[in-house]
């Protein structure tokens, strides 16, 4: 019978489908197998491990003022100097990375959970809803973004649940647009049309089959957006909409420093020189993930 | 006459798509996909729907499953019909009958592997769990080797990815399958194993087939009965053998002639069919094939010919039926004893 090009030695192939702590196993071999992935994947567990850890490096205490010492330089003492106030630059700079983290990953996660039932339900559900739901988006990505933070801002007051909550106002119409799309494009699809000549239910196509298809993309997406979000949250802390000015994050830390550039970059250098590693390492990784997640582009492996 | 019942039976069926969109309609009439086709098949009966590209059979195998939602006609499963085209009223049906796609590997889930996707039609009608062993029955059923199934459907070749279709058709034992160009794009060697891997699964489950194709071989090796069709409606239907022998549609004749013969002292001396298929959204007058027909004449261009049986299963819709063992060409072409027109 022609049956072509099958492995049928029984040591050299895999009958049983591998478990997840293999498969993700892959996946970060994958994604060191790249150099740019490298990179990436390296700034991302440093950037990690320093905001999990951020209260244990940080060497003196990152809100702590010393009007004698303002200004001083690099040395020993102070690893990046200190700012007007005194305050030592590194330990911002660490304590930073922390909020930074919090903030980005706390608000695509629930954007990324919000999104993904809008966009399913747009892309799959009847047409007047999606109308509906489409009208929804595209207000809200609408508003101008400083606007919207103002606003929200003026309501609820500045600080970190703020930040959060207008980065998912932010992202969720996007995303949820990325997700209909997908879902449009796939539900036109062959593998979709068997599933329901084979009588699935409706939340079995949705879930099953349209999710596992549509998350690839996003994630990706939310992986490149952490550089973005990061981005957007320094944004607001340095125009004083974000984070309360005393709590550490490179947005004030660049805030700050600005106001002093004429005497000295270092502030300046040292709130933006993270949040350019992160931007660079969170682009890196998630292209070097994109590119190991999709089975057609996972390279072939020797046994 | 005692007929057995069919199993899945589509009188007067059409699909038409409309043209105007709902909210700016303009005076488009909506494009006849199909024209009032019936087909029945029974149980453990091959019937093959043959024509042209564009001649609409890939849409019949989707209509029957409420894939593509029919405008007209009706459909009979098992003795009862369909009491309207919602989707759950094809629910029946998709509970009995499995569709092989055109393109096998398209119709499986990228994301799931082999296995995964086989188990999938058994995970939906029992809802739980599927042994590992169970698979690796189907699969063996179907000819797949068993490390294939933990590969990904991107990772078979044709001929593989075919029968994984065919193991996940199989899966819940189907009265009915529908496959769409089951042998397209494969080898021959490869297709005649299709082919007899279906003639078993009619053996032993007494399945049913629509084979849906445009290759007269096909047709010839396995099926029982044979539907000709042109721009959506059926020109010539009835069983294999008298098809074969004694065409009597001159679109049929025609096709069969075109299909080439390995034995170049055999030469057929009958005109093959002209020009290219006219265009659903431009449908000739009278009889649609009478653009492409060596046999037309002024009548054919005026008025459409009805279904007339020509014996108890076989029918033809042509105003001048080729008689048996017509090997001269050209008119006069020979007239039938009028039958019941208009």
């Amino acid at each position: 019978m022609a049956v072509i090009g099958i492995d049928t030695n029984p040591l050299q192939s895999q009958t049983r489908e591998p478990g997840w702590l293999r498969r993700s196993g892959r996946v970060v071999s994958d994604i060191f197998h790249t150099p740019l992935g490298g990179i990436g994947i390296t700034l991302v567990v440093l950037i990690l491990v320093v905001a999990v850890f951020a209260q244990w490096i940080a060497p003196y205490n990152p809100t702590a003022i010393s009007v004698k010492e303002r200004l001083a330089g690099p040395s020993f003492t102070h690893l990046l100097g200190t700012d007007q106030l005194g305050r030592d630059l590194f330990s911002r700079v660490i304590v930073g990375t922390q909020t930074a983290m919090m903030v980005a990953i706390s608000a695509l996660s629930i954007a990324l959970v919000a999104a993904l039932p809008l966009g399913l339900i747009a892309g799959y559900g009847p047409r007047w809803l999606d109308a509906a739901l489409i009208l929804v988006f595209d207000s809200l990505s609408s508003l101008p973004m400083i606007m919207l933070g103002l606003a929200i801002v003026v309501l609820l007051g500045p600080g970190i649940p703020t930040v959060i909550l207008v980065i998912v106002l932010y992202s969720v119409p996007s995303y949820a647009r990325l997700v209909r799309t997908q879902t449009l494009s796939l539900k036109s699809r062959d593998f979709i049309k068997a599933e329901q000549a084979m009588n699935a239910s409706t939340p079995r196509i949705l879930f099953n089959h349209l999710l596992p298809n549509v998350i690839g993309p996003l994630l990706i997406l939310a992986c490149l957006d952490i550089s973005t979000v990061i981005t957007l949250e320094a944004g607001l802390s340095f125009l004083g909409l974000g984070v309360k000015p005393q709590v550490p994050s490179w947005g004030n830390i660049l805030s700050d420093g600005f106001s002093v550039i004429r005497s000295t970059a270092l502030p300046v250098i040292a709130g933006g020189a993270p949040l350019i590693l992160a931007t660079i390492g969170f682009t890196f990784f998630g292209e070097a993930l994109r590119d190991a997640l999709d089975p057609k582009l996972a390279r072939e492996r020797k046994p | 006459m005692m007929r057995e019942t069919a199993l899945i039976e589509a009188n007067n069926l059409s699909v038409a798509v409309p043209r105007s969109s709902r909210w700016f309609p303009s005076r488009k009439p909506d494009l006849d996909i199909l024209v009032d086709v019936s087909v029945a098949v029974k149980p453990g009966e091959i019937v093959c729907m043959v024509g042209e590209s564009g001649s609409g059979k890939t849409t019949f195998g989707r209509a029957l499953l409420g894939l593509v939602r029919p405008s007209a006609g009706q459909i009979v499963f098992d003795g009862t019909p369909l009491p309207d085209f919602s989707p759950p009223s094809f629910k029946r049906i998709r509970r009995e009958a499995s569709l092989l796609f055109q393109d096998p590997v398209t119709s499986f889930d990228p994301r799931q592997r082999i296995a995964s996707i086989l188990a999938e039609p058994r995970r939906i009608a029992r809802s739980g769990s599927v042994a590992r062993s169970e698979i690796e029955e189907l699969a063996r059923k179907a000819g797949l080797v068993s490390p294939l199934l933990s590969k990904f459907p991107h990772a078979l070749s044709g001929g593989q990815a075919r029968r994984a279709a065919v193991a996940r058709a199989l899966s819940v034992v189907p009265r009915l399958i529908v496959a769409d160009e089951p042998t397209a794009g494969l080898d021959v060697s490869v297709q005649g194993g299709v082919l007899n891997l279906f003639l078993d699964i009619r053996e032993e489950f007494r399945t049913s087939f629509l084979i849906i194709t445009h290759n007269l071989s096909i047709a010839r090796h396995v099926s029982d009965r044979i539907v000709i069709l042109y721009l959506g409606r059926v020109l010539e239907s009835g069983p294999a053998r008298e098809i074969f022998r004694a065409p009597r549609h001159p679109y049929t004749r025609a096709l069969l002639d075109s299909e080439p013969i390995p034995n170049p002292a055999k030469r057929r001396e009958a005109p093959p069919v002209i020009g290219e298929v006219p265009g659903l959204a431009a449908r000739p007058s009278g009889c649609e094939f009478h653009t492409r027909c060596a046999f037309a004449q002024d009548r054919c261009r005026h008025e459409r010919p009805l279904q007339t049986a020509i014996s108890a299963e076989h029918e033809v819709a042509c105003h001048y039926p080729l008689t048996p063992r017509l090997t001269v060409v050209g008119p006069p072409p020979q007239r039938l004893p009028k039958t019941a027109n208009r």
